[in-house]
């Protein structure tokens, strides 16, 4: 319950605090036998996203997820968490196999948005990430994806085409940063608190949106977030979703996913 | 060579004849490029083109339609919807109310059937000149709704971006109809349709990592400004200058992002002889 009273900004700051889990952590905490697997076969292997097969007892899955660092050191390998395209392209190889090998796509969502760099764009990153949601949005094979920190703009959203979309109580899943809102909105950079409140960037406002399926709970142990039990948690839902979906047929998966972002925002007919 | 300076020439004496009439302020405007003082009725009558310096001006949705659709075929699809706030912002409404009566359009994107040169196809024209041609709901569905459209009819599509990307007073909900829009398009590759994606100055952001960056074909206007971030972002992020050129037209034909540069002039020509290669081929 420890939500109700954070104002947005607060919990902004909590997703985005460094020593806040992060993706890897996840997958080794509720995962069995999870194996990396690097590279997009075409350029170079981007280490922002991170690829690989995992397991839950007898069910296999591709496992795709934004890293962010854990050590200044590895924060540099990872570039914050920025991917670059070869990270979308190293995805969209891995969503195929998926459905090749007929595994469902588990995809953890944690950046502050796609690298804007001169090499990105010479490389196509919006093409990148729009081949990745059109990828995604064919596939075959069920698609969770989960919010765990900071979902920021296109390069969250390119992996975040799921059928089941689960949010952390204390993520954010946001069109930019508040910074970047307040300063090409009201053209003052300084409002970022402001912007975080008129954003509708928490976990309840997406919930209320319909952008998100379901929340997450942290739950608290001595003041500080209990990560056994929100592993754990997250764990149920995940078998859970999956049990949900796997025994649709192919088309009807990819239908469900087609009707939930067909349906995004609402509008008045005049 | 020559012939551009005599050209010029011409420019400037037609220019300095016209000026030597007296004519109101309002009817002149200044090219953003070369700075030159132009008669408005001479860059209208030469496609929205500077002539003196060949500067691409943006253009609006009925002039755009003029260019590329043929006389008297367009029918706007019947789709009248209206953004619900989602954010709640005081001023939105507000703005976007004046704009309507500013612009004379309804939206940043029109949509509906038209002819290019008697081929039936779906059209999509954006306008930069409403919201910086950003996508919110009414946008996305817009082009949700044109992409259904030709797959029912199984026509082609064609779309004009010109966008500022997502548009940031609809928060995450102009972020998903990145998704709506690149998800109806997989459906309309798989009914075997065209699609032929135009990008005008500027193509940025949200609108470029989704439906722009996804047409069987991609075209673009000349020197036109395309990326995904944007450039002062970019420069603010690696603490250096651009290199000349960066983000043009010319600079995703080199990196292999888009198909061909096409002129003005000859864009509805290409366009048609691009439908008359693919037809019968949808499913």
């Amino acid at each position: 319950m420890p939500n109700l009273k954070l104002s947005a900004w607060e919990i902004v700051e909590i997703a985005r605090n460094p020593k806040r889990k992060t993706a890897l952590d996840y997958i080794n905490r509720i995962f069995d036998d999870f194996i990396e697997l690097h590279g997009d076969r075409k350029f170079k292997d981007d280490k922002a996203i991170v690829c690989g097969l995992a397991r839950i007892e007898k069910q296999n899955f591709t496992i795709i997820a934004e890293q962010k660092g854990r050590t200044t050191k590895e924060n540099i390998e990872r570039n914050f968490g920025m991917p670059n395209p070869e990270s979308y392209r190293k995805a969209i190889r891995f969503m195929k196999q998926a459905e090749k090998f007929k595994r469902p796509v588990v995809t953890f969502i944690d950046t502050k948005g796609a690298y804007p760099g001169i090499g990105a764009e010479e490389r196509g990153q919006g093409e990148a990430i729009a081949k990745s949601m059109f990828e995604m949005a064919k596939l075959e094979v069920p698609v969770i994806s989960i919010v765990i920190g900071e979902g920021s703009s296109g390069g969250a959203l390119a992996i975040g085409v799921a059928n089941k979309v689960f949010m952390l109580e204390n993520a954010i899943y946001s069109i930019l940063s508040p910074e970047g809102y307040s300063s090409i909105l009201w053209k003052d950079s300084s409002k970022y608190k402001e912007a975080a409140e008129k954003m509708k960037l928490t976990a309840k406002d997406l919930y209320d949106l319909k952008v998100i399926d379901k929340i997450i709970k942290e739950p608290q142990k001595d003041g500080e977030v209990d990560f056994e039990k929100l592993a754990n948690n997250l764990k149920k839902e995940i078998v859970n979703a999956i049990n949900e979906l796997k025994n649709l047929e192919p088309k009807k998966i990819v239908q469900n996913r087609y009707e939930k972002f067909r349906n995004m925002g609402e509008y008045i007919k005049l | 060579m020559i012939v551009d300076k005599i050209k010029k020439r011409e420019v400037q004496t037609v220019k300095n004849k016209k000026s030597k009439v007296d004519i109101p302020i309002g009817k002149w405007l200044k090219c953003e490029k070369c700075g030159e003082i132009l008669y408005k009725e001479a860059v209208t009558n030469n496609l929205n083109i500077c002539p003196n310096c060949g500067y691409y001006f943006r253009m609006h949705i009925d002039k755009r339609l003029d260019l590329i659709i043929d006389q008297g075929t367009y029918e706007r699809f019947n789709l009248d919807i209206e953004t619900t706030n989602p954010l709640n912002l005081e001023d939105y409404p507000k703005k976007l109310k004046t704009l309507r009566e500013k612009t004379g359009l309804k939206e940043a994107v029109a949509c509906g059937t038209g002819n290019i040169n008697g081929e039936k196809v779906v059209i999509c024209i954006m306008d930069s000149g409403f919201l910086m041609g950003s996508m919110g709901v009414v946008v996305g569905e817009k082009i949700t709704y044109s992409i259904e459209q030709a797959i029912k009819q199984k026509l082609p599509l064609v779309i004009f971006s010109v966008s500022g990307g997502a548009r940031m007073q609809e928060g995450i909900i102009s972020l998903m109809q990145m998704a709506k829009t690149t998800s109806a398009l997989t459906k309309l590759d798989k009914a075997g349709l065209l699609y032929i994606s135009v990008l005008t100055d500027p193509t940025y952001g949200g609108v470029t990592a989704s439906f722009a960056s996804l047409g069987d074909i991609i075209l673009a206007e000349p020197k036109a400004m395309i990326g995904f971030a944007g450039q002062r972002v970019i420069e603010q992020t690696i603490g250096e200058a651009l290199p000349q050129g960066f983000q043009t037209a010319e600079f995703l034909l080199e990196h292999g992002f888009i198909d061909k540069i096409v002129e003005r002039k000859d864009l509805k020509d290409t366009i048609y002889k691009l439908i008359q290669f693919h037809k019968g081929g949808e499913k």
